[in-house]
């Protein structure tokens, strides 16, 4: 009955919108794998393809926005973009905030890279500003830095401010096998955060309904998880085609 | 950009930078460049009749007049420049949608602010949700002019309320005198003085407002400084056919001369002014100019 309620209501307020097909994609465009600009200056990577196909199995024009990661949340909320998809992990305080929709990035695993094998994880580490990590090491105890950008992260244990990064696997991985040797993982992976969700206003029940339903057609027909390999290597989780995570 | 650029990892040095230099990214890089100096060259003379409406407003005999004007100053250099930026253009933006919510959808029922989120009906969203990138980022640009215009041309209005109050007041009687009214005193004999006593002050801001121009980025506008610390950054082959380590330090240095550069030719075309101004002025500047001319 709720949820019929719910569909009259979107259905009402769909009826008034009939220029509302185009939806704007918002992304930071500094996080490869996940986003960053490529040679030509466009928005590329992971989320790029999946946020492409999402839209058009939705049956949506999609533009994409790059926007500081700082003011991501606000700029959403204030409607200068519907949708953000930026490897936000789902976490109950953005919650509060905004909508997620299901994950199309099965749970992460953060891990703390350093320029040394001996690094102490407990002294100084790094992690980006207003994210699950930098919530996470000012919990373990560990002074924190917190900057704006994941680069200046990186730059930071690279010229000794921080003992070691603290950011999302997936990010670190590429960047580490091309340190020749200068930066390591060290300590243990922490599963981190519930999956990365598309935000969206807590208000835009309809258009969170159909990526929502976009997001399981991908899960269930396999393309997701093509694209997972693609971008992350095969030992990355999948889905299997009920939506559950596989782990490799 | 040039045939050979096909496959970046055979080429040399030279050849390999300039295939580098010349990529869709740096395109943006130095498109940026553009979009800086344009901003800079519409918010100076806007700003500044601002400030110059505002000076006006502050000096007014009528009372609420002067308030206004004394309290657009005081509350704008009140309030940090970060804030105006972060706050200040999102309720501007809001604003302009609210008043156009409620011209353009009178009979919705909806309520505005619901939790978190700021909802106005499709047709006052601004600009619209179908526009295409470009209206957007100028819109954005739009919203960067205005907000740098405010800020800017609260100090300009200080300086220039400074400069109005130093020209002699003997001057201003003699107008008087001679049987010219309030205005024509205040546009033939106060405004041709006071710009030689506003120049050093307005001078100042401008080599503030070259300088400020990074905090567009908040404003979703990408200026030099975003470009230089996304270009400069680490890049992985993984992701691009350039890979190369840590740049900004490069980036960063070729910024740094833009801004001298900048800054250098803005000072001696100033300087330039100032001289301009101080002709048959009864300043010691003007003084210097005319004891050259009899020498």
């Amino acid at each position: 009955m709720k949820k019929l309620i719910l569909t009259t209501a979107a259905l009402a307020l769909s009826a008034g919108m009939a220029m509302a097909d185009t939806v704007r994609l918002g992304t930071e465009g500094a996080y490869p794998p996940y986003n960053f600009i490529n040679d030509a200056g466009e928005i590329d990577g992971f989320e790029r393809e999946v946020g492409d196909e999402l839209c058009k199995r939705a049956g949506l024009t999609c533009e994409w926005v790059k926007n500081d990661w700082d003011s991501i949340i606000p700029n959403l909320v204030s409607g200068n973009y519907d949708v953000i998809i930026a490897g936000m992990s789902i976490t109950d305080e953005r919650d509060e905030v905004i909508d997620f929709t299901q994950n199309y990035y099965p749970p992460t695993a953060s891990a703390y890279v350093a320029a040394s094998e001996s690094a102490d994880i407990e002294d100084v580490v790094a992690a980006q500003t207003a994210t699950i990590q930098a919530a996470f090491v000012a919990d373990s105890g560990a002074t924190l830095v917190e900057f704006a950008t994941p680069e200046e992260t990186i730059a930071a244990v690279r010229n000794g401010e921080a003992e070691a990064v603290f950011a999302d696997k997936d990010f670190l991985v590429p960047i580490v096998a091309e340190s020749s040797g200068e930066l390591m993982f060290v300590g243990e992976d922490v599963p981190l955060g519930g999956g990365i969700g598309l935000g969206i206003r807590e208000s835009d029940a309809e258009l969170k309904g159909k990526l929502d339903t976009a997001i399981a057609s991908m899960k269930a027909d396999g393309s997701l998880n093509a694209l997972l390999k693609k971008w992350f290597g095969d030992d990355i989780a999948t889905y299997g085609s009920d939506g559950s995570v596989v782990t490799n | 950009m040039f045939s050979f650029c096909a496959d970046p990892d055979a080429l040399g040095t030279f050849r390999w930078f300039s295939c580098y230099l010349t990529n869709g990214v740096h395109m943006s890089f130095y498109l940026s460049f553009v979009k800086v100096l344009v901003l800079l060259a519409i918010t100076a003379p806007v700003a500044l009749s601002f400030g110059f409406v505002g000076a006006m407003a502050a000096r007014s005999h009528v009372l609420p007049v002067s308030w206004l004007g004394k309290g657009y100053i005081a509350i704008v250099r009140g309030v940090p420049d970060i804030a105006f930026f972060m706050f200040f253009v999102i309720a501007l933006d809001q604003g302009f949608e609210w008043v156009r919510h409620q011209i353009l959808c009178p009979d919705w029922t909806d309520p505005i602010r619901q939790g978190n989120d700021f909802l106005v009906c499709t047709s006052a969203k601004l600009p619209l949700g179908t526009s295409p990138e470009w209206v957007h980022e100028t819109y954005g640009f739009f919203l960067a002019v205005i907000t740098f215009s405010i800020v800017f041309g609260a100090f300009a209005a200080n300086v220039l309320f400074g400069g109005m109050n130093a020209v002699p007041h003997a001057q201003l009687e003699t107008a008087e005198a001679y049987g010219m009214t309030r205005r024509q005193t205040f546009w033939r004999v106060l405004v041709p003085q006071m710009w030689v006593y506003a120049l050093p002050g307005l001078s100042n801001l401008w080599l503030v407002l070259i300088k400020a121009t990074p905090l567009l980025f908040l404003l979703g506008v990408e200026d030099i400084v975003y470009w230089a610390r996304e270009l400069g950054g680490t890049k992985t082959s993984q992701f691009t056919a350039y890979p190369h380590p840590d740049w900004r330090m490069w980036y960063f240095l070729f910024l740094l001369f833009f801004y001298l550069g900048f800054t250098r030719v803005s000072e001696i075309v100033l300087e330039r002014l100032m001289t301009r101004l101080s002709h048959g002025q009864a300043t010691t500047g003007g003084e210097a100019l005319r004891k050259q001319v009899t020498a």
